[in-house]
């Protein structure tokens, strides 16, 4: 079966190219790319209008099964990925138990291969049971698949524990992605520090609890000789810490998440607990630091934390809901309009951050549309407006701020590993 | 209020000799005035109350204590009425126990604002007795409320109205009468 | 005659969110509710029928007395739940609880939670009014109200006035509501207090910050002084109540070597004798802490009667 996408825009960073041209896929892989490239009995998609690049990759997202199925599932996760455009999504490993040996990765792998949606690349925990107290068995998780190992909902507390798993890490050949907090600096903190947490009493966070944690952990990593992600950066302090660190050589790649360079502070004004997150929503400035952050190349990554939470869990007083909100089927529009229409990036630097910066700090590879590639394929219409509703969420769960927003540029066909699984942005069922 | 004026019904002499009237028909009901007080129901009625207790000071030439109701807090129809209460404050700085209180209002109509007067008149002691003093009664009671000192009788409609303007509140001394609204419904008497 | 704006609100959740003509109303309305205080049956029929239920998921007896006694006053009904008494320990949330409440029609909540912004997230759930009580660290509007109630009737007026609010301005919903409500009637507020318990960018709601207590005294007509939490010295905000006395403590001796003027001395209570306010100067002459919780009642009156008047529209 191939598949011939005709009139397309084909924007693929990975071999620095923005072309008009068409792409042929043949058995599951790239057959061919450019404007002679022809086949008169494949299935054809035009894409007039419209950009054709590697599918996107989502570094970040908490998937929840197995654990609490009824937030997510494996299947509904990736459904929810494709929906948005994402070809292979990272599972976070901080489920129920969490995702710390090989029966839990091969487990994974077996539920996503069941979903036949998008591809999932297990996140192994950085410690033995996300207990922050010995170092989880590397070796074994990266033979089973893993691809990085985190800790993220939670920071690693002890700088010598960070340290060793660090060197562990590296020599496995995984990267560490960090989770930067500082609890005991942040306390009991659910809103960032400054003028509006002061007006409406929350408890505040200080940037630092943030930053503190970066400086520590890309110093970690110098001493370590290892590489290390910092994961969801949402202060100015941290870029700042981040590019200097990358300015002295150290191995040091970051992500920011939509929701930081999209809300404020200042929107919890409604106690809204669809915006409480952690790191939480930072000010004005913290936002402007994050695109500018984005645009320079401090951040290398846009990943989306995307986190399922109940309806009545997050139906709370603020201070008793959970943190975190969904995120897959939102993250390349929100991008899009604050990043690509607002002039810090253009398309080909948005799928940088989506695709090819991803999958090169995983040493995953796909993130490309080169001749003999996986054919993991997005194609986006940037013009397309809509409105995200709560009845088209895929996701299990509803827990975003942004439903009833007008979005610009949307998903329309998805294509992984050759197969065509979103057509004018309806999922296909297997 | 786009309702046309049917009459004036009464000018400022007129005003004048009903309250000087009034006076000394309240003045012969209780003789000696040894232990009575007038009260007026804001807004206009205190004023007459006030007025009332002037011409009582020049025939009896004593002081006669002055208070002023507002009922606002006691009406039974908080909840229906469109325009925002104010509450400014009922004024009886004199003990009533014992007292024979003039209740003073501009206007009787269906006795609903005499009602509420008399629940809060109540509310701050025992009277010896309570009368009522109306500068206008138009009809249409739908209490059994009867005035005992009345200015003037003026016959309306249900879907006129009544308007006393008194110089402190309206600048002018008059009493008019306004053709109802078409679509007020009311009985026709 | 006074005039008085229409009150169109239907919950009373903070002070930030009325406008200056908003608080006027509620103080000229307080004022014709005190004089019914004074009288033989201190008592009015204005919401006879009405129900009104009290929900205090922290502890506070005399903000919720008074509240009791305002709705009493008015002939509502009223009935009282505390958290201990309420369903919340067997697991069920605010939300629930409130509704079951409202679904034995009921006219109106008032709200007392550890969490700034439950009254807003109730006032989402139901159709009742919804009253602030104390949320947090976030308002305490009706304090507000009567605090400067309070100061207007002793001094006649708000605009200009040096007030100064002095102690954990950090934790206060008390300050907050205050520094809204006296910046918008045009006072001069200082706040004071340690370092530490001090938000960050509080200047930026218009008012001045000093950690130094002779400076604040120095100009004030008007001292709020807050209650200070032992606690929260477990929370690393201050060394010690001796240490705390010594630095911010208002006392007769500190007030006569400061004070350039009389300073009307208010406090929320309960006061902490000794602590953040002395015993002569709690009692003192210039003290008006009984006051303001006579006209406490008054101005709960006010914002009931007031809320009340818009429900059926």
């Amino acid at each position: 079966m191939r598949i011939l996408i005709k009139n397309a825009r084909i924007v693929d960073p990975s071999q620095g190219i923005d072309i008009k041209g068409n792409i042929l896929i043949d058995r599951g892989r790239i057959a061919g790319i450019g404007e002679t490239v022809k086949d008169k009995d494949a299935e054809i998609i035009d894409a007039k209008g419209k950009i054709t690049a590697p599918g996107l990759v989502d570094m970040h997202a908490h998937l929840r099964e197995p654990g609490r199925e009824e937030q997510e599932t494996i299947e509904s996760g990736l459904r929810a990925a494709v929906a948005g455009g994402f070809t292979t999504v990272c599972a976070m490993p901080n489920t129920s138990p969490p995702c710390d040996c090989q029966a839990q990765v091969k487990f994974l792998y077996e539920k996503a291969r069941e979903a036949r949606t998008a591809n999932l690349l297990p996140i192994g925990t950085i410690t033995r049971g996300r207990q922050g107290k010995e170092i989880s068995e590397m070796l074994e998780l990266k033979e089973a698949g893993c691809v990085a190992v985190s800790d993220d909902g939670d920071p690693v507390e002890s700088s010598m524990l960070m340290r060793k798993a660090l060197e562990y890490a590296s020599m496995a050949g995984l990267v560490v992605i960090s989770h930067c907090e500082d609890r005991s600096l942040g306390g009991d903190g659910v809103m960032h520090e400054g003028y509006w947490s002061t007006v409406l009493g929350l408890a505040p966070v200080p940037a630092e609890a943030e930053s503190i944690m970066v400086d520590r952990d890309t110093q970690l990593a110098e001493l370590a000789g290892a590489s290390i992600h910092i994961a969801h950066v949402s202060t100015g302090k941290s870029i700042e810490i981040i590019r200097n660190a990358k300015k002295k050589g150290i191995r040091v790649t970051a992500e920011a998440a939509p929701h930081h360079f999209t809300l404020k502070d200042e929107d919890l004004r409604t106690y809204d607990t669809n915006l409480k997150v952690n790191p939480p929503l930072c000010s004005a400035e913290d936002i402007e630091a994050l695109k500018k952050g984005l645009k320079d190349g401090t951040i290398d990554a846009i990943a989306t934390d995307h986190a399922p939470h109940l309806e009545n869990e997050k139906e709370k007083e603020f201070d008793y809901a959970p943190s975190g909100m969904i995120g897959l089927e939102t993250a390349l529009s929100l991008s899009a309009m604050e990043l690509v229409e607002k002039g810090y990036l253009d398309w080909p630097g948005l799928i940088k951050k989506m695709s090819t910066n991803p999958c090169q700090i995983l040493g995953y590879e796909r993130g490309t549309l080169k001749q003999g590639a996986v054919a993991d394929i997005v194609i986006i219409d940037p013009e397309k407006e809509w409105v995200y509703e709560k009845k088209q969420i895929k996701s299990l769960s509803s827990n975003s701020p942004f439903i009833g927003r007008k979005m610009k540029a949307g998903v329309t066909d998805v294509i992984v590993g050759g197969r065509v699984v979103v057509r004018e942005g309806a999922i296909l069922d297997a | 209020m786009n309702d046309k004026i049917k009459a004036k019904v009464l000018d400022k002499e007129g005003i004048e000799r009903i309250v000087k009237r009034i006076a000394h028909e309240i003045a012969e009901q209780n003789k000696g005035l040894k232990e009575v007080a007038v009260v007026g129901i804001k807004t206009r009625g205190a004023f007459l109350a006030e007025r009332i207790s002037d011409e009582l000071r020049v025939i009896e030439g004593a002081e006669i204590p002055v208070g002023a109701l507002d009922i606002t807090l006691y009406r039974d129809d908080l909840t229906e009425i469109a325009e925002q209460p104010v509450v400014h404050g009922t004024e009886i700085e004199f003990d009533m126990n014992g007292k024979t209180i003039v209740l003073v209002d501009d206007v009787l109509f269906t006795g609903r604002t005499v009602r509420c007067a008399l629940d809060e008149l109540v509310d701050f002691g025992r009277p010896a007795g309570i009368q009522l003093a109306v500068l206008i009664d138009r009809g249409h009671r739908e209490l059994p409320i009867r005035p005992d000192y009345t200015g003037k009788n003026i016959p309306t409609t249900r879907t006129e109205s009544v308007e006393v303007r008194l110089k402190q509140t309206d600048g002018v001394e008059e009493v008019v009468v306004f053709e109802g609204t078409e679509n007020d419904s009311g009985t026709q008497v | 005659m006074k005039k008085n704006i229409e009150w169109t609100k239907r919950h009373l959740l903070g002070i930030e969110d009325l406008d200056r003509d908003e608080i006027v109303t509620m103080l000229d309305q307080a004022e014709g509710f005190k004089e019914i205080l004074k009288r033989p049956i201190p008592k009015v029929p204005a919401l006879r029928g009405r129900t009104i239920v009290t929900l205090f998921c922290e502890p506070s007896t005399r903000t919720r007395i008074s509240f009791e006694l305002a709705a009493k006053r008015l002939s509502a009904d009223t009935v009282n739940i505390t958290a201990s008494s309420s369903s919340f320990l067997k697991g069920e949330t605010l939300k629930d609880t409130v509704r079951n409440i409202e679904a034995m029609q009921i006219d109106m909540v008032i709200i007392r939670h550890s969490c700034a912004g439950a009254p807003l997230f109730l006032s989402r759930c139901v159709e009742a009014s919804v009253v602030n009580a104390g949320d947090g660290a976030h308002e305490h509007p009706t304090q507000a109200l009567l605090d400067i109630f309070t100061i207007r009737e002793k001094l006649g007026k708000i605009k200009g006035l040096n007030v100064c609010i002095v102690g954990d301005i950090a934790h206060s919903r008390v300050a907050r509501s205050n520094i809204h409500a006296l910046t918008k009637l045009g006072a001069k507020v200082t706040v004071c207090g340690p370092k530490t318990m001090m938000p960050v960018d509080i200047e930026k709601t218009g008012v001045t910050v000093t950690y130094d207590i002779k400076e604040a005294l120095k100009k004030a007509e008007v001292l709020n002084v807050l209650r200070i939490q032992a606690e929260r010295q477990n929370q690393l905000l201050f060394p010690g109540t001796r240490e705390y006395i010594r630095g911010f403590g208002i006392t007769k001796a500190k007030l006569k070597k400061y004070a350039e003027k009389d300073i009307l001395i208010l406090h929320p209570g309960p006061i902490n004798r000794g602590v953040e306010l002395s015993q002569d100067v709690a009692d003192g002459e210039y003290s008006v802490i009984l006051d303001q919780v006579t006209n406490g009642v008054a101005v709960r009156m006010a914002v009931l009667f007031l809320l009340s008047k818009r429900r059926k529209q």
